[in-house]
């Protein structure tokens, strides 16, 4: 027998009896942070690729998405915090070892090279707001210029992609306290799924028959590569520390996070889209496609959410009895 | 830098629970939360038996992961010291330090949101007074002073007890030691 238990009141909010501080809000950010990565990092290939006539959406007005769906990544996580009102001292102080700092100057960068790569090729993309821009004098002169040196642009946005994408899980995996997310194979893995949501997003949208089937071509050895890469996450963590093998027993292998990591993820996430995409690929058609492309979306987003809450479940400390407030209110009756 | 420690001796503590509440009183924690608590562990198999009681808290590492990983610098440590403290006019209560906490010592202060903790007292230590929970237990199990006084009662019991820490294998160097 090795049992321990609180014998003081202890039932602090959001802590006790396991750490709940991070719920859907904190999961959203890191699902949107990795699809805009992904959306930068297309849109910047395929003006590297010169690939303008064969990806005509991805190529002229994926990009516009990227600061949209960043601005809703940063409103649920601004939702998260507890103490919303010094929000602005994420920028008042920068902290290199900090990646939640490290995150913040990120973001900085990614809105003016985001909006550079808009502009590069706004007129064709999206030819009123082209306008509108063009009436403006400076506006006209920025444009042009962004137009001249899209190349040079879409150099900058790549690795700014990058750096976004992989963040987020570096954000989780600097937690030594946190056994289940203190592993480095995090942020391929996070990259690659957002690299994957954001190929799906440009199969949902494109009404480009070749580009669809291109961008699908590229989900599949994207998601093959990210089942490789959850395989090696277990791996990881199934030879890793005394602490790691708990965490992956009591959460992945059997625990309350199970059906909703091997079903929802694993399963409806990356499995079956899977196997529509190359079904597709063998001319089953465009409804099979976008039921994919929206399976794919779901999965990104489930990883984030199952890897958020089952990191805050994996823990060094772990107290079996906790205050029960009910067991008080029994006590006056 | 100075290395404040606090040592309890298993052996003498009944675990009556007055650290807390004098931790609740001198630092007017407000109801539902808690800085301090103390564990019951018991080892062995009926009818051979052990219990320890143990009072905890923040550790206040000396590689406190908790201060590296604060996005704003509103985790510090007080002066040239390993006390943790936390800067309310700085914590936006994004929670990291909570999740970067191998001890889930942290609180979220209601109704106000920012982060709070255990701060060895650090008002009572700047008068040269031990920290709240040490002054009050009544067994005097618990020991508050500097690491690097060989002279100090933490330094003294620490070269002549059996002793341990928390979790020593999270790599934070923590702090509160226990006898045993």
């Amino acid at each position: 027998m090795n049992e321990e238990l609180l014998v003081t009141a202890r039932a602090n909010d959001l802590i006790d009896p396991s750490l709940q501080i991070w719920t859907w809000e904190v999961a959203m950010y890191l699902f949107l942070g990795g699809v805009t990565a992904g959306i930068m990092i297309f849109a910047a290939v395929v003006a590297l690729m010169k690939r303008d006539e064969t990806a005509p959406f991805a190529a002229t007005r994926l990009a516009l998405l990227a600061p949209i769906v960043l601005s809703l990544g940063m409103t649920t996580l601004f939702l998260d915090l507890e103490h919303k009102l010094y929000a602005f001292r994420f920028y008042t102080t920068f902290l290199v070892l900090s990646p939640m700092s490290s995150g913040a100057c990120i973001l900085l960068i990614i809105y003016p090279v985001s909006f550079l790569q808009i502009l590069s090729t706004l007129r064709r993309g999206a030819p009123q707001a082209g306008e509108f821009v063009d009436r403006l004098a400076m506006g006209r002169a920025i444009t042009d210029w962004c137009e001249r040196y899209r190349r040079e642009i879409s150099l900058v946005a790549l690795p700014a992609g990058v750096l976004l994408g992989v963040y987020t899980a570096i954000l989780l995996s600097a937690f030594s306290a946190r056994p289940f997310w203190n592993t480095g194979v995090l942020a391929p893995l996070f990259l690659v799924s957002g690299l994957s949501t954001a190929a799906a997003l440009v199969a949902l949208l494109t009404r480009d028959h070749g580009e669809r089937a291109w961008f699908t071509r590229i989900d599949i050895v994207l998601i093959i590569v990210e089942l490789v890469l959850v395989a090696l996450f277990l791996i990881n963590l199934a030879t890793g520390s005394a602490k790691q093998i708990e965490a992956l027993e009591c959460c992945v292998m059997g625990g309350p996070y199970t059906f909703a990591f091997w079903v929802l993820f694993v399963g409806i996430g990356l499995l079956i889209p899977l196997v529509l995409e190359i079904m597709e690929m063998r001319g089953l058609g465009k409804p099979l496609a976008l039921a994919a492309a929206v399976l794919v979306l779901f999965g990104g987003y489930t990883l984030r959410y199952v890897m958020v809450e089952v990191g805050q479940e994996s823990t060094w400390t772990r107290y079996p009895t906790q205050y029960n407030a009910e067991l008080l209110e029994r006590l006056d009756r | 830098m100075t290395r404040y420690a606090m040592v309890i001796d298993t052996r003498t503590c009944i675990g009556c629970g007055d650290c807390v509440v004098a931790c609740k009183t001198e630092n007017k924690v407000p109801e539902g939360l808690n800085r301090d608590w103390i564990v019951e562990a018991t080892r062995g198999t009926y009818p051979n038996l052990t219990t320890e009681f143990r009072s905890e808290r923040c550790n206040h590492c000396s590689n406190p992961t908790c201060v590296t990983l604060c996005p704003t610098g509103a985790s510090h440590t007080w002066k040239d010291t390993n006390i943790v403290l936390v800067a309310a006019e700085k914590c936006t209560g994004c929670k990291a330090c909570i999740a970067a906490c191998p001890y889930d010592a942290r609180l979220v202060m209601h109704p106000d949101g920012y982060i709070d903790k255990c701060t060895f007292c650090h008002h009572r230590v700047e008068e040269g007074l031990d920290p709240a929970c040490v002054s009050s237990c009544p067994t005097h199990c618990m020991h508050f002073g500097s690491l690097d006084d060989p002279g100090s009662i933490v330094s003294k019991l620490l070269k002549t007890r059996n002793h341990k820490v928390l979790h020593p294998g999270t790599g934070n160097e923590p702090n509160v030691y226990y006898l045993t």
